[in-house]
C-alpha cells in the first residue's frame, strides 16, 4: 500500500531579518542592504507515513516540527524537496483553524469545511455532528469573536475530525481545552486509528506519543534524529533535549560539579560548604546518562568544614521540572547521628530504587545545624538526574504492578503491597 | 485497511503534491476545481460587509448616486459640459470604473486581510483576491439596477445591436481586474504600502479613462500621447458600455451653438470588438505573469504575515 504521506528530502529555509522592512518606502531607502541570515528550519527531512498509522513528531521548541507540519499541510512550501499526501488532509494548527471572527460559528463551519473540500450539501450532512462534538449548540449562531479560546479550539477540532479526513494533522492542540474535552479528542483520535486513518501529530508531550503513536520522528534543530518506535524515540528525544549540556564535559559526573559558592547562591553561612555533588547510578557504567525506572541511585555529597562543627544535619529534596515537591528528608527526620565535620568530608544518600518514570528531576541539598536554625549551605536544585522509560507505560511514578485474571491465585509471585493484599483477600 | 462507511465521500487516492514550483496552468486548474470555495468566500465577504450596517445593500446604491450628484453639479452646472443626458453618460461608464477600482483595491488587500486563514489552512490562495473581485461584481450588479431604473424611467433608447458586447466587455474587465488584483495582492504581502500607492494610482487612472469626458475629446487628437492613452485596458470596456447604453455618438446641438461635437468613436461594430480584444490580450498576459509571481511569493506568505 502506498504511503499516505511521503516526505522527500524536504528542506525549508527562512530569512531572518534583523530589521524587517515591509513597505516600499523602506525597501527603497534600504535598497540592497537589508541584512538577513539564512536559517535552515528543516534540513533534508525524509520519511514516509504508512496509511493507517499514527506517527508523532517530537522535538523541543523551535526544532522545526511545526514548520514541517505546515509544509505537509500545504501552508508553507518547502524550499527544496517534495511532499506527497494521499487523500483529504485536515490540519489543526495551533489555536483554531483560521476562523473569521466576523462570522458566526455556523458560517465558519461551512467556510472551513468548504476550504477542506466539502460541498455545502456534504457539510449539511455532518453539521449536527460537528455542533454536538464541539458542545457549542447554544453558541453556534454567535459571532466567533465572542468565543473563548477553548470554544474556538473545540469548534476547530470538531470540524477537522468530522469532515472525514484521510489524514489528520494535529499540532499541540490536544493540550488545550478542559480535561473532558481532551479525553474526547483522544478517544476520537483512537477511533480514527481503528478506522484506519492516518494521523500525524506534533508534540513535546512524550507521554502522549507513548500512549497513542505507532512510531515517532524526532527532530532536533531542523534535522531528523531518528524515526523509531515510540519508546526508543522518546529516549532519543530526551537525550537530544539535554545533548547540549552533556557535551560540555565528557565525564557525566563532572556535569554535576558545583560552581563556586560565591558564584551561585550565597545562601548559608558557609561554615560547612558543599564542594561537590555526584549522582551515581548503574547506567553510568554503560555510558548511559539516564536512569531506567526502578534503578538504584546514589547521590554523593562532598563538603568542607572551615572549622570543626559537630552540630550537623544533611537534607535532600527532589522536585520535578514543574516544581512539584516529590520527596524530601534529612538526617534529623531519619533520626541519624551525624559525625562531626572538620576539613574535607563526604557523605551519600543511597536510594535502593527510584520509582519514577519519565522526566528530569532536580535535587536540592542542604547542610544545616541540627535544629535547622542555621543554614550552612543550601544548593537549591543545582543537581539533576534523568529517568527514561523505554516501555509504553505512562505517567510519573513507577507503581509496582501485577495483573491477574480470574478469581483465585493463591501462590502467585507478586508484590506485597497492602493494597494488593486487600484485593486478594476479597477474591479468595 | 478497510475504509469505514461514511456519508461524506472521502477523497482517497487523490495525491496532492506540495513542492516549490507549479506551472501557471496547474495553478489555474487548481482554482477552477475549487470554484465552490470561491463562491462561498464571495458570500462570506458580502455577509461580513453588511453584518453591522442597518442600510445593508442600500449603501452600494448610495455610492454611485452620490458620485452622480457631485459630477452632475461639477460638469453640467459649473463647467457646462456638452454631453447631453449627462447622468446616463456618467453612469454607463462609472459603474464599470467602480467595479475596476473597488475590485482591484479589495483584491490588493485580500491576502493580508485574510492572514488568519492563510496561516492556518491550505487552499489555492489566488481565491482570496478573486473572491474580492467577485464580491465587487455583486455590487456592480446591484448598482446596475440604478442605471436600469433610470433608463426605464426616461425610456432611453439603448443601441440594442451593441448590447451583446456588454457581457463580453464585463468578462474582459473581470479578467483585467483579477489579473492585476492577484499580482498586487502578492506584492502587498511584502510591501504593505502597496495599497496606498494603488489609491494614488487609481486616482490618476480615473482621469485617463474616458468616464466623465467623452472618448473623442482625446481619441480624435493623434500623436504618441494619445496612442499611449489608448492602451489603457479599462478604456475599451468603458467605451463599449457607453456605445451600447448611452448610444449617442455625437451631440448635434451643443450648448451655445457651434458645430456638432463628437462623443464616441464612429467605428464599425468590429472596431469596438477589436479594441475590446486589446483588453483581453492585456488581461491574459497580466494574468499569466500574476499567477507566476503569486506562485513564487506564496511559498513565504505564511511567514511574512
Amino acid at each position: 500500500m502506498a504511503a499516505a504521506i511521503e516526505v522527500r528530502s524536504v528542506s525549508k529555509q527562512f530569512k531572518l531579518y534583523h530589521e524587517h522592512y515591509t513597505s516600499l518606502k523602506e525597501r527603497v531607502v534600504h535598497y540592497g542592504r537589508i541584512p538577513y541570515e539564512p536559517f535552515m528550519a528543516l534540513t533534508e527531512i525524509d520519511f514516509d507515513v504508512e496509511a493507517g498509522s499514527t506517527v508523532g513528531i517530537l522535538g523541543h521548541n523551535g526544532c522545526g516540527k511545526s514548520t514541517l507540519l505546515k509544509c505537509i499541510a500545504g501552508i508553507l512550501q518547502p524550499t527544496r524537496g517534495e511532499i506527497v499526501t494521499r487523500g483529504r488532509v485536515a490540519a489543526l494548527l495551533e489555536l483554531g483553524a483560521g476562523f473569521n471572527h466576523e462570522l458566526t460559528g455556523r458560517e465558519n463551519v461551512f467556510m472551513n469545511a468548504s476550504i477542506l473540500g466539502l460541498s455545502k450539501k456534504d457539510t449539511e450532512l455532518i453539521f449536527d455532528e460537528i455542533v454536538a462534538f464541539s458542545e457549542l449548540d447554544k453558541f453556534i449562531d454567535m459571532q466567533v469573536r465572542h468565543y473563548s479560546s477553548g470554544m474556538y479550539v473545540r469548534l476547530g477540532f470538531a470540524v477537522a475530525v468530522n469532515v472525514e479526513p484521510d489524514i489528520l494533522l494535529v499540532d499541540e492542540v490536544l493540550a488545550v481545552g478542559d480535561e473532558a474535552f481532551q479525553r474526547k479528542c483522544i478517544e476520537r483520535v483512537k477511533k480514527f486509528q481503528q478506522e484506519g486513518r492516518t494521523i500525524l501529530f506534533v508534540t513535546h508531550a512524550a507521554d502522549l506519543v507513548r500512549r497513542i503513536c505507532d512510531r515517532a520522528v524526532v527532530l532536533d534543530h531542523g534535522k531528523m534524529v531518528i524515526d523509531a518506535q515510540p519508546g526508543e524515540a522518546v529516549r532519543v528525544f530526551r537525550e537530544s533535549l539535554h545533548g547540549g549540556e552533556l557535551n560540555e564535559s565528557d565525564e557525566p559526573e563532572e556535569a554535576d560539579a558545583l560552581p563556586e559558592a560565591e558564584a551561585s547562591r550565597p545562601e548559608g553561612t558557609h561554615r560547612v560548604r558543599i564542594t561537590n555533588v555526584a549522582i551515581d547510578h548503574p547506567g553510568l557504567r554503560l555510558n548511559r546518562n539516564w536512569l531506567l525506572p526502578d534503578e538504584a541511585m546514589t547521590i554523593r555529597v562532598a563538603y568542607h568544614a572551615n572549622e570543626r562543627t559537630d552540630d550537623l544535619l544533611f537534607g535532600i529534596a527532589i522536585h520535578d521540572e514543574n516544581g512539584n515537591h516529590l520527596f524530601g528528608t534529612n538526617t534529623g527526620v531519619l533520626g541519624l547521628d551525624v559525625p562531626a565535620a572538620d576539613g574535607d568530608g563526604e557523605m551519600s544518600f543511597e536510594f535502593h530504587r527510584v520509582p519514577l518514570l519519565d522526566g528530569t528531576y532536580l535535587v536540592t541539598l542542604a547542610i544545616q545545624s541540627s535544629d535547622e536554625g542555621t543554614v550552612y549551605d543550601w544548593r537549591e536544585q543545582q543537581a539533576s538526574f534523568e529517568v527514561m522509560n523505554p516501555s509504553r507505560t505512562s505517567g510519573l511514578v513507577s507503581f509496582p504492578i501485577d495483573v491477574h485474571f480470574g478469581l483465585s491465585g493463591v501462590d502467585r509471585p507478586g508484590i506485597d503491597l497492602p493494597g494488593m493484599d486487600l484485593v486478594e483477600g476479597t477474591g479468595a | 485497511m478497510s475504509a469505514p462507511p461514511s456519508r461524506v465521500p472521502r477523497a482517497s487516492g487523490e495525491a496532492t503534491v506540495v513542492r516549490p514550483r507549479m506551472t501557471a496552468r496547474e495553478r489555474l486548474s487548481r482554482i477552477i476545481v475549487r470554484r465552490e470555495l470561491l463562491v462561498g468566500m464571495v458570500r462570506n465577504e458580502l455577509k461580513i460587509k453588511y453584518k453591522n450596517s442597518v442600510l445593508g445593500f442600500a449603501w452600494s446604491l448610495l455610492n454611485p448616486l452620490l458620485y452622480l450628484v457631485v459630477f452632475y453639479v461639477a460638469f453640467t452646472i459649473i463647467l457646462g459640459s456638452s454631453i447631453p443626458s449627462f447622468p446616463i453618460w456618467l453612469l454607463s461608464g462609472l459603474l464599470v470604473w467602480n467595479l475596476f477600482s473597488t475590485g482591484l483595491g479589495a483584491a490588493t488587500g485580500s491576502v493580508v486581510a485574510n492572514s488568519g486563514l492563510v496561516k492556518k489552512v491550505s487552499f489555492p490562495r489566488e481565491i482570496l483576491p478573486l473572491a474580492s473581485v467577485g464580491s465587487m461584481l455583486v455590487h456592480f450588479f446591484l448598482q446596475s439596477l440604478v442605471l436600469f431604473t433610470v433608463l426605464a424611467a426616461v425610456r432611453w433608447h439603448v443601441a440594442w445591436a451593441y448590447v451583446p458586447l456588454i457581457p463580453l466587455a464585463l468578462i474582459g474587465l473581470l479578467l483585467v481586474t483579477s489579473a492585476l488584483g492577484i499580482l498586487l495582492s502578492a506584492v502587498n504581502v511584502y510591501l504593505r504600502d502597496t495599497s496606498h500607492f494603488l489609491e494614488l494610482a487609481l486616482l490618476a487612472w480615473f482621469w485617463i479613462t474616458p468616464v466623465v469626458y467623452p472618448f473623442q475629446l482625446v481619441g480624435m487628437r493623434g500623436g504618441w500621447s494619445t496612442k499611449l492613452w489608448l492602451t489603457n485596458p479599462v478604456t475599451p470596456i468603458v467605451v463599449v458600455f457607453q456605445r451600447a447604453i448611452y448610444a449617442k455618438l455625437t451631440n448635434p446641438h451643443p450648448k451655445g451653438g457651434g458645430p456638432p461635437i463628437q462623443l464616441l468613436p464612429h467605428w464599425p461594430y468590429w472596431g469596438f470588438l477589436a479594441y475590446l480584444g486589446w483588453s483581453f490580450a492585456f488581461g491574459l498576459v497580466t494574468l499569466t505573469l500574476a499567477v507566476r509571481v503569486f506562485g513564487r511569493s506564496e511559498a513565504n506568505f505564511a511567514e511574512e504575515l
